[in-house]
C-alpha cells in the first residue's frame, strides 16, 4: 500500500450535454481518495474520448450523460475502443438512465452505472475493486 | 418612550431569556452546535426586533412598485393578477411539442416555455455530426422556420406569452418567432415573452455556448437594439440564476453572479451606445426556487433591492422599470431525487410557495418524475396543479409581500444583499463577470459548493429523504417517457426535402449579407430575420457566424 501506482481516471463528458455538477463532484472525490484525474470538459466525441484514454494512458473511464444520449454515446466509446484494442480499461457510466436502459449498457462493456443519488465513496470503492490495470 | 429606550429594554430581556436558555441547554441540547444556511450565514436562535430597525423601513424596503422593491414590483402584486403559470416543455418534434402546448394550455396554464433540443441550442441542424444522439432528447428540434411554424400552429402568437430557452442562436429563434407571427397576422410590436440569451452563465454553467465572449455580447446588444425599436413588449435576456445554482452554487453567489453578469450585459450596451432607460426595463431575471425556505424567499428580495441599488447609483438609471427585477422562478431540478419519488411532489410544493412569497413573476414547477426522466403528462399536471393550489387554496397571494417585518426573513434579506455585494465588488476588482469567467473563478466557486454539499450529504450532515435516510427497497419505474431516435431520421428528411424546395440562390444571398454584416459593425438582427425567410437553416446561419466569429474554447481544470 501507498507505493501503489496511483489509478488514472478519465472523467469524460460525450455528447452536447452541459450538466458537469455531477462529473465535477465526482472527480474532486477521486481526486480526494488518491486518483489522478483528467477531465475532458464538454462535447466530447466517442472518438475524442477514446483517444484522449489512450493518449494519457488511464485505467478507468467515467463517463457521465444527463440529456437521455446515453443510448448511443456509451456504446459507441466501447466499440471504438474494442476497435483499437484495448480492453483493460475499466468503463463506468453515470447520469440520468432509465434501469431498463442499464442491461444493454452492461451487455455492451459498461461497468457500472451509478445514478442520481449515488454516494461518491461507492464509486471509489467499485473502482478500487474493480480496475483491471495498475 | 423613545426609540432608543425601547431597544435597550429588548435588549436587557432578550440577555436575560438568553441566559435561562443556556441553562437549559446543558439538559436539552439543541439539535446541532451551530446552524448555518447554504450560504454560510449563521442562523440565530431567535429574531427580534433587535435584528431590524424599523426607521429602516422607508430606506431598505419602502412600498411595493417603488425604489428599491424589496417588496415587489407591482403595486398589488397577486391580488391584481397571478403569476404566470409556465412548465418548461418540448420535445422530439415541432409536430409532438405542438400538442403538448395545446394540452398545457387547455389545461390552464398562462404561458408558453419552449425547450430546444442540445443541437438546436447549440447551432446544429438535426444531421450534423455532433447531433447523432441528441436530436429532441431534451427538448423540440427546431431546424428552420418550417419547424417553428408546426411549433406553434393553432397557437395565435398575440394571446400567449412565450418564453424561449435559448442562448447562442437566441438571434435566430426570435427572428423565427418574428416570421410565424407575421404569417399569423401578427405584428411585432404585438409579440410578448423572453429568450433567455445569457451567454455569460452558459460558459460558466449551463455549457451551451458557441461563439466567443465579445461576439457573443454584440450579438446581445443586437438584439437589445433590435428589440427596443421593433419588439418594444419582449423580453430581451433573461440574466440567469438559475443554472448557476443547478451548477452547485450558495444562495449569495446565484444572486452575486447573475447580478454581476447583469452588470456586464447594461456595460456591454451602454458602451454600444444605447441609452440606459431604453434597454433595462426589458431585461428580465431567472432564479431557482432551491430547498431552503427562507433563505430563498430572502434572496428573491435581497436581489431586487440590490439590482435596484446597482441600476439607480452606478448606472444613473432615472425610469423605475430599468431598476426592477422581474423574474421567472423555477424549482430545483438538483433537488429532485430518484428515489421514492413521489417525494418530489411535496419538495416542489416548497419551493413554489418561496417563490411565490419571494414576488415571482411567472413559476415553473418541476415534475416529480425529472429525475428520472422526461416528464409524463401526468406528472406535469400535478406540478402544475401544485402552482394553481398555491394561487387558489393557500391564500397566500392576498397580500403583497406577506413575510415582510418577519425578524429573521429581513435579517436574512439583509444578509444576503450584504455577502452578494461583497462578491461582485470582488468580480468587479478582477475587471467585472467576463474577465472572472475566463480565468475560471466564478467556475471554481461554483464547484467547491458543489463539492461542499455532496461531501455534507455523504456524512450525513444535510439529510436527503429518501436517499440517505428514511429509505426504502424500491423499484425504478419503467413505462418512462423517452423519445424515439427515429425523430432524428425524419427530421433529416425534412431537411432535405426543405433544401429541395426553397430557392436556393436567394438564401445563398442572404448567407451573404449576413456574413458581410457580421464581419462589419451592423446590427445583426434584419440580415438574421431576412435569412430565416428564406428557409436558411439554423445550421447554416449559425454556420456563417461561427466562420466569422470563431467558436468558444473553455479551459477544463478541475479545482
Amino acid at each position: 500500500m501507498g507505493h501503489e501506482k496511483k489509478i488514472r481516471v478519465l472523467a469524460a463528458k460525450p455528447g452536447l450535454d452541459g450538466h458537469d455538477r455531477g462529473i465535477k463532484v465526482l472527480a474532486s472525490a477521486l481526486m480526494d481518495a488518491g486518483m489522478e484525474v483528467i477531465y475532458t470538459g464538454l462535447r466530447q466525441t466517442p472518438s475524442q474520448i477514446v483517444e484522449t484514454a489512450i493518449q494519457e494512458d488511464v485505467d478507468v473511464i467515467a463517463m457521465s450523460i444527463l440529456s437521455g444520449a446515453h443510448d448511443y454515446h456509451f456504446p459507441k466509446v466501447m466499440e471504438l475502443l474494442k476497435e483499437k484494442g484495448v480492453d483493460d480499461i475499466l468503463v463506468i457510466g453515470g447520469g440520468i438512465i432509465p434501469d431498463e436502459d442499464i442491461p444493454a449498457l452492461k451487455e455492451c462493456g459498461i461497468a457500472e452505472i451509478f445514478g442520481p443519488g449515488t454516494n461518491t465513496q461507492d464509486v471509489v470503492d467499485f473502482i478500487r475493486k474493480n480496475v483491471r490495470r495498475s | 418612550m423613545s426609540h432608543g429606550d425601547k431597544t435597550s429594554d429588548i435588549s436587557k430581556a432578550l440577555d436575560n431569556w438568553s441566559k435561562g436558555v443556556e441553562e437549559k441547554l446543558k439538559k436539552y441540547p439543541e439539535r446541532k452546535p451551530e446552524f448555518v444556511n447554504t450560504s454560510g450565514i449563521p442562523i440565530k436562535r431567535l429574531y427580534t426586533p433587535l435584528d431590524f430597525h424599523e426607521d429602516e423601513y422607508l430606506d431598505k424596503l419602502g412600498f411595493p412598485a417603488e425604489f428599491p422593491f424589496t417588496r415587489g414590483v407591482q403595486p398589488t402584486m397577486y391580488r391584481g393578477r397571478y403569476w404566470t403559470m409556465r412548465q418548461y416543455a418540448g420535445f422530439a418534434t415541432a409536430e409532438e411539442s405542438n400538442r403538448r402546448y395545446r394540452f398545457l394550455l387547455e389545461q390552464g396554464q398562462t404561458g408558453l416555455s419552449v425547450a430546444f433540443d442540445l443541437p438546436t441550442q447549440i447551432g446544429y441542424d438535426s444531421d450534423h455530426e455532433m447531433a447523432i444522439g441528441e436530436v429532441g432528447k431534451v427538448g423540440v428540434a427546431i431546424d428552420s422556420l418550417k419547424d417553428m411554424e408546426t411549433l406553434f400552429e393553432g397557437i395565435p402568437l398575440d394571446k400567449v406569452s412565450t418564453s424561449m430557452t435559448i442562448n447562442a442562436p437566441a438571434a435566430v429563434l426570435l427572428a423565427m418567432y418574428i416570421a410565424v407571427a407575421e404569417q399569423q397576422g401578427v405584428r411585432p410590436e404585438q409579440l410578448r415573452g423572453t429568450i433567455q440569451n445569457d451567454i455569460l452563465k452558459e460558459y460558466s454553467s449551463r455549457g451551451t455556448y458557441i461563439f466567443p465572449p465579445k461576439p457573443s455580447m454584440r450579438i446581445i446588444t443586437d438584439i437589445f437594439s433590435y428589440c427596443a425599436e421593433n419588439v418594444p413588449l419582449w423580453n430581451t435576456i433573461s440574466i440567469s440564476g438559475y443554472h448557476i445554482r443547478e451548477a452547485g452554487s450558495t444562495a449569495v453567489q446565484e444572486v452575486a453572479f447573475t447580478l454581476a453578469n447583469g452588470i456586464a450585459y447594461v456595460e456591454a450596451a451602454i458602451s454600444a451606445g444605447l441609452d440606459v432607460d431604453k434597454f433595462a426595463p426589458r431585461l428580465s431575471f431567472f432564479f431557482n426556487a432551491h430547498l431552503d425556505f427562507f433563505e430563498e424567499v430572502a434572496k428573491y428580495r435581497a436581489a431586487r433591492r440590490l439590482w435596484a441599488t446597482i441600476m439607480k447609483e452606478r448606472f444613473g438609471a432615472k425610469n423605475p422599470r430599468s431598476m426592477m427585477i422581474r423574474f421567472h422562478t423555477q424549482t430545483a431540478g438538483c433537488t429532485l431525487t430518484a428515489q421514492q419519488p413521489m417525494n418530489n411532489i411535496v419538495r416542489v410544493a416548497f419551493q413554489a410557495l418561496s417563490a411565490v412569497l419571494g414576488g415571482t413573476q411567472s413559476l415553473h414547477t418541476n415534475s416529480m418524475d425529472e429525475a428520472l426522466c422526461l416528464p409524463s403528462e401526468e406528472a406535469v399536471q400535478v406540478a402544475l396543479r401544485t402552482q394553481q393550489l398555491i394561487a387558489y387554496e393557500t391564500g397566500v397571494a392576498d397580500t403583497v409581500d406577506p413575510l415582510a417585518g418577519s425578524y429573521y426573513v429581513e435579517a436574512l434579506t439583509k444578509a444576503i444583499y450584504d455577502r452578494a455585494e461583497e462578491y461582485i465588488k470582488k468580480i468587479d476588482e478582477m475587471g467585472g463577470a467576463v474577465a472572472a469567467i475566463e480565468t475560471g473563478f466564478i467556475q471554481r466557486e461554483i464547484q467547491d459548493s458543489a463539492y461542499r454539499y455532496q461531501k455534507e450529504i455523504e456524512s450525513g450532515e444535510r439529510i436527503v429523504v429518501g436517499v440517505n435516510r428514511f429509505q426504502v427497497p424500491e423499484e425504478k419505474p419503467t413505462d418512462l417517457l423517452r423519445v424515439d431516435p427515429a425523430v432524428r431520421i425524419s427530421q433529416i428528411k425534412k431537411l432535405e426535402a426543405l433544401k429541395k424546395e426553397r430557392d436556393n440562390h436567394r438564401v445563398a444571398e442572404s448567407l451573404a449579407k449576413l456574413k458581410k454584416t457580421a464581419e462589419g459593425e451592423g446590427n445583426l438582427m434584419p440580415p438574421i430575420l431576412d435569412a430565416v425567410k428564406t428557409y436558411a437553416t439554423l445550421g447554416e446561419i449559425c454556420g456563417v457566424l461561427r466562420e466569422v466569429f470563431g467558436e468558444y474554447q473553455p479551459s477544463t481544470t478541475l479545482g
